[in-house]
């Protein structure tokens, strides 16, 4: 093969070059065991998602503790909760946003606590793509069904 | 019966026989690493990276451990000493509980290469991610960048890292996440996004801010009892957290 055949313009004489030309193989650098991933584009997710725990947190401990204080201890505390105690909460929109909120946060926060714990733990990406799949399809679930009983309830069933 | 019979010997220059058990492993003959026992007479005053060197000077040669300054300053000889990362040459007999097999194990979460050496490619890549060099902006100056001492003291605690890697490996999340920078860039970046002469802040400030960033931390702490230099590694982490929520 010479320098340059006529009429192989769309040949670069480089790339000629660099076919002929024996690569040692002590030359390539071996392959790394754990390469590092390239990074994904610009998101301040996980930010949010470390404020979001800090600020949930604080919040629940008061909601949830007022909560526990309502139903287990004032006014008789467990023994009078039946039907009718949680049908005349629920009508004032008060208690359902309240409820809604704890609902709500202790779920995103539960949540993204364990997405956490999976990252942490889970070493296989296969292993933590379906742990954290089973989660997300749990905490939908249940956020939605809470949100819907909260809002759809109807006292007159009892 | 001579004077010399008598004389006291100083408790510092009498040498104990100390069990030290290494976790050995050569890929050539070996299909999984196993721990060896070494009985080693030490003074008190030796330190580790001494009885390793003794080992492999007079009972098996195949030994092998990266050593160099063996002063504290290079950062090669970091291990895993009692379940502790720590540099050999900063670890003395006798601060270790004798009475029991001393262990030495190479820094967890690298490939592991042979006996105590692992592979650094990894750390020093998220190192370099970091851009861990001085970024200047405007022309270059015909005088040294001043500096005042309280500028300088922000970052003072950083400028101490000697990249040994004993952070960073003694660090859970970088245990079963090879892809979280870990500790030692953190404090790389730390150095410069502090520097009042530094123009490359918000570059490096995005760059830990990413799913492997800063947010991995667990502040669990291990990172600052391993730091050989003191570096207040966590403290460093929570910084740059906070430079991420106030200044991003």
């Amino acid at each position: 093969m010479s320098e340059t055949l006529p009429g192989s313009a769309d040949i670069e004489p480089d790339d000629l070059k660099a076919a002929r030309v024996p690569v040692p193989p002590q030359a390539i650098a071996p392959a790394l065991a754990q390469p590092r991933s390239k990074r994904s584009g610009r998101s301040n997710f996980e930010l949010y998602s470390w404020i979001f725990m800090r600020v949930s947190g604080i919040v629940l401990v008061f909601l949830v503790l007022g909560h526990l204080l309502i139903m287990n201890i004032l006014d008789g505390g467990v023994q009078r909760i039946n039907f009718a105690f949680v049908a005349g909460r629920w009508s004032s929109p008060f208690w359902q946003v309240w409820d809604l909120l704890q609902l709500w946060l202790a779920m995103l926060h539960g949540t993204n606590g364990l997405r956490t714990v999976i990252n942490d733990y889970a070493e296989k990406p296969r292993t933590r793509f379906w742990l954290q799949t089973i989660l997300y399809v749990a905490a939908v679930f249940t956020v939605v069904l809470g949100t819907l009983v909260i809002f759809t309830f109807d006292p007159s069933i009892g | 019966m001579s004077a010399t019979d008598t004389l006291e010997v100083d408790p510092a220059l009498r040498t104990v026989d100390v069990t030290f058990r290494l976790h050995r492993y050569n890929p050539e003959t070996d299909a999984a690493p196993h721990w060896e026992d070494y009985v080693v007479a030490c003074l008190p005053t030796d330190r580790v990276l001494t009885v390793l060197q003794k080992i492999k000077d007079e009972i098996d040669g195949t030994l092998t451990f990266r050593r160099s300054c063996a002063h504290g300053i290079c950062g090669s000889d970091a291990m895993r000493i009692n379940g502790r990362n720590r540099l050999a040459c900063k670890t003395l007999v006798k601060d270790l509980n004798v009475r029991k097999p001393v262990t030495v194990e190479a820094i967890k979460g690298l490939p592991l290469e042979k006996d105590m050496v692992v592979d650094m490619e990894p750390f020093f890549e998220a190192y370099r991610e970091v851009l861990p060099f001085l970024i200047p902006d405007g022309h270059e100056p015909t005088r040294e960048r001043l500096q005042s001492a309280e500028d300088r003291a922000t970052f003072d605690d950083t400028t101490k890292c000697i990249l040994c890697a004993c952070c960073t490996t003694s660090c859970p999340v970088f245990w079963t996440d090879s892809q979280y920078f870990g500790p030692a860039a953190i404090v790389g970046a730390h150095r410069f996004i502090f520097d009042s002469r530094d123009a490359g802040s918000a570059q490096r400030l995005e760059i830990l801010n990413s799913k492997e960033g800063v947010w991995r931390c667990r502040t669990t702490f291990n990172c600052t009892d391993a730091c050989p230099r003191g570096i207040e590694v966590t403290k460093a982490i929570q910084e740059v957290k906070r430079a991420l929520i106030f200044k991003g």
